[in-house]
């Protein structure tokens, strides 16, 4: 029982940042219909980017009170915010001028853009996986037969906080209404007055910003990273958004929760390695069963 | 074609029927051989997602799959050693039937939902490969298979024999795709692919016939498979990553998806990059007083030759001129 509810909260951890990558896809796929294969490299991008806010604010260890909740929150608004910015340029440089194109154009530049990502982290910080300062303290809560530890709590609370503060954005402000129009029908959003390629510029920063806190999550919670790290993750996060039901934000959460669960499981009861496996099974099951995903609406063909 | 057409197209298979075996060193006919082996994946891929439009993402696992065959049926693994030539048809005719396999499931996905579900598959197979250690040597895979032989003759580590066998099966490969393109199946893959739901009120089977495109497809995989692993005389599951499906899409995709000539165009293009231009780039720029290490940037550079070529070609070098004609957005009917 015990191993059991602590493979659960890790599930739930893993699917946190899962999740967080996860939004990234579905927004991009939602608005412009590409499956944004640099994103997995931006959430790496992002452990980087904390990792060097955390050094140039002299940080090497466990922090406490303020300090701790300061730091965190600096690098984490900085990872993000410079994500988001690198989401704009790639969107800009790589993606808009084949908004027209066929649709497997946009698909090669994404791809040549991750190498191009992940070859500049390489040379960044080197091959070898890079350690992350155990910034958390390491306290575990105990409720009954469940531990918690700290870090649980960070990774999924602010998972938590930063789905509740999308959704609210999207359903309630101009700008997501804006988002929401251009997803669902780019022509007439336009006869409508609003600036299309603000929205999706806007999109890409948001879900480039979500990847970069991940980032930084995701560092916190393994305590390392390595240039490469975004492939496997972007993979399973990508799987997570279409396992929801892509284009679709609930369902990318849901979708994310899913694969974590699943990712820690399989690891638990059959080894790590046969947890890509079990991952993309259960992808391959659900999909026969809901074609367009747990939560995705069924498409009618159009006549 | 013209006269003068023809006549280039002869001298062209001249040159790569004789020089190979007189002027070229035995690393040149080696990458030859490695890029001959990608143009059939290549043109095998182009019948899945040129001719019939189904996007797949893990089309190196039926590589995998006929490597393995070969692997595991012509080596000292479990003491089998069936001859090559009888394993080429039998890598085929597996990699065809996990190509069913893979399609049963699919049939009710459209677009990128079939393509997560193929990049699932591609994930899957060599990381099972890997997993069952007992069988297929695990992380490490299997050594030392057998070299093929013709006529009593043993084709060795030389590169040259594994080239003929992958010059004749590009040449066979070829022909196959032409004339399944000019088929009924093929015919009935263009319309599906147009507007699936008019190809099914037209009569056209759509379930009969994406299977077949999957199952065919795969098939030249398995083949290339097969002759990829008796010239390596190894196989291992790194060979077969999800960098292996996306090299053979964007071969398409540059080449100009569909069309048979673009897609050999843009195969050989990328194999050049990858195999002679990226590794030699240190050379290429001392001899032009340029010093930099280029062994590092090696991802850079090929990640901005794709970004680059679609950019300024989004339909590819040599597009297809009938997936022209479908992308050219439709005449508007003035109003009455």
């Amino acid at each position: 029982m015990h191993a059991f509810l602590d493979q659960l909260a890790n599930g739930i951890a893993l699917g946190g940042i899962y999740a967080l990558i996860a939004l990234g896809y579905t927004m991009v796929y939602g608005i412009v219909e590409l499956i944004n294969f640099a994103h997995g490299d931006v959430y790496t991008l992002g452990s980087f980017f904390a990792l060097a806010i955390l050094s140039a604010l002299g940080v090497s260890g466990e922090l406490h009170g303020v300090a701790l909740v300061v730091d965190i929150t600096i690098a984490v608004v900085g990872a993000a915010l410079l994500c988001g910015i690198v989401g704009v340029l790639i969107e800009r440089l790589a993606y808009r001028r084949l908004r027209g194109a066929p649709r497997l154009a946009p698909l090669i530049t994404a791809i040549g853009v991750s190498f191009v990502l992940e070859n500049v982290m390489m040379i960044w910080k080197g091959p070898a996986p890079v350690s992350f300062p155990e910034v958390m303290p390491n306290p575990a809560f105990v409720l009954g037969p469940l531990t918690v530890s700290l870090k649980q709590l960070l990774v999924v609370g602010l998972a938590l906080a930063l789905m509740a503060a999308l959704h609210t954005f999207v359903k309630t402000t101009a700008l997501g209404r804006a988002m929401r129009a251009t997803a669902q029908d780019r022509d007439a959003a336009q006869l409508m007055g609003i600036d299309i390629n603000l929205t999706i510029a806007l999109t890409f920063l948001i879900g480039s910003a979500l990847a970069g806190a991940a980032g930084f999550v995701s560092g916190v919670y393994y305590g390392s990273t390595w240039f490469f790290n975004g492939f496997g993750a972007g993979l399973k996060a990508f799987t997570a958004a279409v396992l929801g039901g892509i284009g679709n934000i609930a369902g990318a959460m849901l979708g994310g929760f899913i694969i974590g669960i699943v990712e820690a499981f399989s690891t638990w009861l059959v080894g790590g390695q046969w947890s890509n496996v079990a991952v993309f099974a259960i992808l391959i099951v659900v999909l026969v069963f809901k074609p367009s995903g747990l939560l995705g609406q069924a498409v009618t063909d159009k006549v | 074609m013209t006269r003068v057409q023809k006549l280039a197209l002869l001298a062209l298979c001249a040159v790569l029927l004789v020089w190979p075996a007189f002027g070229a060193s035995d690393a040149t006919v080696s990458v030859l051989a490695d890029a001959g082996i990608f143009v059939v994946l290549a043109l095998g891929l182009n019948v899945v997602v040129g001719f019939a439009g189904l996007l797949d993402l893990g089309y190196a696992a039926f590589f995998a799959i006929g490597a393995y065959t070969y692997g595991m049926l012509a080596s000292p693994q479990f003491g089998l050693h069936l001859p090559f030539w009888v394993l080429l048809l039998v890598g085929g005719t597996l990699a065809a039937l996990f190509g069913l396999l893979l399609g049963a499931p699919t049939l009710r996905l459209h677009g990128d939902y079939l393509a997560i579900v193929t990049l699932g598959f591609g994930e899957i197979v060599p990381q099972v490969f890997q997993n069952l250690t007992k069988w297929t040597g695990g992380p490490n895979g299997i050594g030392g298979l057998d070299f093929p032989s013709f006529f009593g003759g043993s084709f060795g580590l030389r590169a040259l024999p594994y080239y003929y066998v992958t010059l004749a099966v590009i040449a066979l490969t070829i022909l196959g795709v032409r004339n399944l393109r000019a088929s009924r199946l093929g015919r009935s893959w263009a319309a599906i692919r147009e507007d699936e739901l008019a190809a099914r009120h037209m009569g056209i089977d759509t379930t009969r016939a994406k299977l077949s495109a999957f199952s065919i497809g795969a098939s030249f995989s398995g083949v290339a498979g097969v002759i990829y692993a008796a010239k390596l005389s190894l196989v291992s599951p790194e060979l077969f990553q999800f960098q292996v499906s996306v090299l053979i899409v964007s071969m398409l995709v540059l080449g100009g998806m569909g069309n048979i000539y673009g897609v050999i165009a843009g195969s050989l293009l990328l194999s050049l990059v990858n195999f002679v231009v990226l590794p030699q780039a240190n050379g290429i720029a001392s001899a032009l007083h340029i010093h930099v290490d280029f062994g590092a940037y090696h991802f850079f550079l090929y990640g901005a030759i794709l970004i680059g070529i679609m950019l300024f070609r989004p339909a590819g070098l040599f597009p297809d001129r009938r997936r022209k004609e479908e992308l050219r957005p439709a005449a508007v009917v003035p109003e009455p």
